[in-house]
């Protein structure tokens, strides 16, 4: 029996993510509130209120709260999902980055959609979105205007600690000596940036390069990037949704 | 005398048979289990690991009394003449493997490290330290040294190990220096380890107050080489589908192989263990319930999360059911000549794994996956052992891309507990799993 759509739910560590699409694959509805400490309850209350009309539909569940879904049909990780996300809107062979608050993906996707090889930075938060909301939250800036400051100058101050706390030491220390904070922004985003290069690298650069994540609506480490891989980077249409996206797609199929 | 009567009545007579009669109640609990659990992922127990609970337990406690001559060794250390020689030996590697696969590893790490070892050192060292150094033993109590017999065939680390335990106790090391092997063995090189052999023997005969039998020798080598290749022919067994015994099964059941190779107890519970997976392989029993996809493991395991990985995979109808590790204990099996002891000797110990060059271990690798007919690979990328980390992306990469198989890296430690996500790496190997599952689909649709 050919149900009326699926919902993808994803729920990561900061943000909780669903995203329902009907038999044409559009999204119908869409939401993403923060990950609560008791997502169980959580869950059960979104159920109840944004997804009560949505009765003959597929439940997928992915990101680290995927087994608290227990009306899921089916789980599957996040790398699968943003693959399918990606895939879905792409359609065509790609390297996706994923920059999520507590891990960054890198992921290859083959021309027929399928999971040709992936790699994870989980061990430094200075290689996830952590480090550069880290930076936002002790300098007081906005994160949604970080990376335009970031961009606000061609010279960039080298960051060279390998920890997000140790760098927070060395910034106060670079503002001491009088470098400009535009410069040291440029620094931080630089220093995240190469960090993924190296992980893309890993797994050999298939272009085009198709960003997905919140980080991904941050201009600086988009365009950062892309310099550095020389090539401009796609940004997924939702950026924050698509492993909720491509878990509603694997719904569908 | 009086320590001997000691040893006698605590080892060989309570000792045995409280462990014997511990061995009866572990198998009639393990034959309920495999009667009562028959909803569960993983195929019936082995009931041989009553017998080997045993063999094991009993080596440690004959360890506790022993009024033999100890000897402490590495794990790749050519052991016959000691054995030859009748000392008891201990193997600190093995004990921090146990302390790893108990999960106390790593409180004994971070009271090494109250001592200013650095965090960087290998955490089988800081084990073996935090014990000594806390006097806090565990998982089970070990016995002093009166000799060191090293050998930096598995790396260099050992030396500077085992310098820092011979300063603590006084006592004299023999360090076996085995030039590394690129290609394949020289006879100069199998001469330089054959020489030292020689030179050691006279230290170690001194500190055991008895000359070396050459007859003694022989026997032990001969046993020795039984027990190897008995060890061979049980690993072999995985290569049935599905798979009696899993890598994780493989992983437990070596520490005869390891500590104990040259006895004929080994011997006698090796024949039991194979007999018992013939009968497995005889009425397809394997290792896991619903065995679809076959794995490879690289490099050590991470002791403390041996039953975390092994239910996440078999979950999804995956078993690791052949690892180099396990491997390199049997594969040397057909080099020993009892008739030529020490040429015999040396050429064993030069060749093991980690003393052989990265394009060696990968051929290694490319004859398992197709013997065992593997789908896919895991490295461990193993922060304490770097000889055996080395190499590995490259490794991968020719496994994806030459052998066309996936595979991937995962980062974790043997012992140290510190710096493992638990729910990342049950992630990762999911993720892994969807990999090779889209590849079996992709394969039927075609």
């Amino acid at each position: 029996m050919q149900r009326e759509g699926a919902i993808g739910i994803d729920i990561g560590s900061t943000t909780f993510k669903v995203v329902v699409i009907n038999q044409k694959k559009e999204i119908i509805f869409s939401n993403i509130c923060s990950t609560e400490a008791d997502i169980s309850s959580q869950i059960e209350r979104i159920f109840e209120s944004d997804l009560s009309k949505y009765r003959d539909f597929a439940i997928v569940s992915t990101g680290y709260g995927k087994e608290l879904v227990k009306k899921a049909t089916h789980k599957f990780t996040e790398i699968t999902c943003h693959l399918n996300g990606v895939y879905e809107e792409f359609h065509r062979g790609c390297t996706i980055v994923d920059i999520g608050g507590q891990d960054s993906k890198v992921i290859k996707c083959s021309e027929k959609g399928e999971l040709i090889d992936f790699v994870m930075n989980d061990k430094c938060s200075a290689g996830t979105g952590r480090f550069i909301e880290n930076i936002s939250t002790r300098f007081k800036i906005p994160i949604e205007r970080i990376g335009g400051i970031a961009l606000s100058t061609e010279t960039s101050q080298n960051i060279s600690s390998t920890c997000t706390v140790f760098a927070e030491s060395e910034i106060i220390s670079l503002l001491s000596q009088g470098s400009r904070l535009e410069e040291i922004l440029r620094g931080v985003h630089l220093s995240l940036v190469r960090r993924i290069k190296s992980m893309i690298k890993s797994i050999g650069f298939e272009p085009p390069l198709v960003m997905s994540g919140g980080v991904a609506l941050n201009p600086a480490i988009v365009q950062l990037m892309g310099k550095e891989l020389g090539t401009e980077p796609a940004i997924s249409r939702h950026p924050q949704l698509t492993a909720a996206f491509g878990a509603a797609i694997l719904g569908i199929k | 005398m009086l320590k001997r009567l000691k040893h006698i009545i605590k080892a060989e007579v309570i000792g045995r048979t409280v462990l014997r009669l511990s061995k009866h109640l572990d198998r009639r609990r393990l034959r309920k289990r495999q009667h009562t659990k028959k909803d569960s992922i993983f195929g019936p127990p082995l009931i041989s690991s009553a017998d080997m609970k045993e063999l094991m337990s009993l080596h440690y406690l004959r360890g506790e009394t022993t009024t033999r001559k100890v000897a402490w060794v590495t794990s790749g250390a050519p052991i016959e003449i000691l054995l030859a020689l009748d000392y008891h030996l201990f193997y600190p590697e093995n004990h921090a493997a146990l302390c790893g696969a108990r999960k106390v590893s790593t409180s004994l790490i971070e009271d090494s490290e109250d001592f200013s070892y650095s965090q960087d050192i290998c955490s089988y060292v800081k084990v073996n330290f935090g014990g000594i150094l806390k006097n806090r033993y565990p998982v089970a109590r070990i016995p002093k040294p009166d000799l060191i017999l090293t050998c930096n065939n598995i790396c260099q680390t050992v030396l500077y190990w085992y310098r820092v335990i011979a300063d603590i106790y006084k006592i004299p090391i023999i360090v076996i220096d085995t030039p590394f092997v690129y290609e394949k063995v020289e006879p100069h090189q199998v001469e330089y380890v054959k020489r030292q052999l020689d030179e050691s023997t006279g230290i170690i005969e001194r500190v055991a107050k008895r000359s070396l039998s050459e007859k003694r020798l022989n026997q032990v080598l001969l046993l020795s080489k039984e027990a190897v290749s008995l060890w061979l022919k049980i690993l072999m067994m995985a290569k049935h589908r599905p798979s009696p015994i899993s890598a994780f099964d493989t992983f437990i059941q070596m520490g005869p192989i390891v500590d104990l190779r040259g006895e004929e107890s080994t011997i006698r519970y090796y024949k039991r263990l194979l007999s018992e997976l013939e009968y497995r392989v005889k009425n397809r029993i394997g290792a896991i319930r619903n065995e679809k996809y076959r794995l490879l493991w690289d490099n050590l395991p991470v002791w403390f999360m041996l039953r975390e990985i092994s239910t996440t995979l078999a979950k999804y109808d995956t078993s690791i059911i052949a690892a180099t590790f396990s491997y390199a204990w049997g594969e040397l099996a057909p080099l020993m000549d009892e008739s030529k002891p020490l040429d015999s000797i040396a050429n064993v110990y030069l060749q093991v794994l980690l003393n052989r060059s990265t394009g060696s271990k990968l051929q290694t690798m490319k004859r398992l996956i197709d013997e065992f007919e593997i789908d896919g690979v895991i490295l461990h990328s193993n922060r304490s052992c770097k000889p055996y980390s080395l190499g590995q992306i490259d490794q991968r990469n020719y496994i994806i891309n030459n052998l066309k198989i996936p595979a991937f890296l995962i980062e974790a430690d043997q012992a140290d507990g510190r710096d493992f996500n638990v729910n990342q790496a049950r992630m990762r190997l999911e993720a892994f799993i969807e990999q090779l599952r889209e590849r079996r689909c992709k394969e039927k649709v075609q």
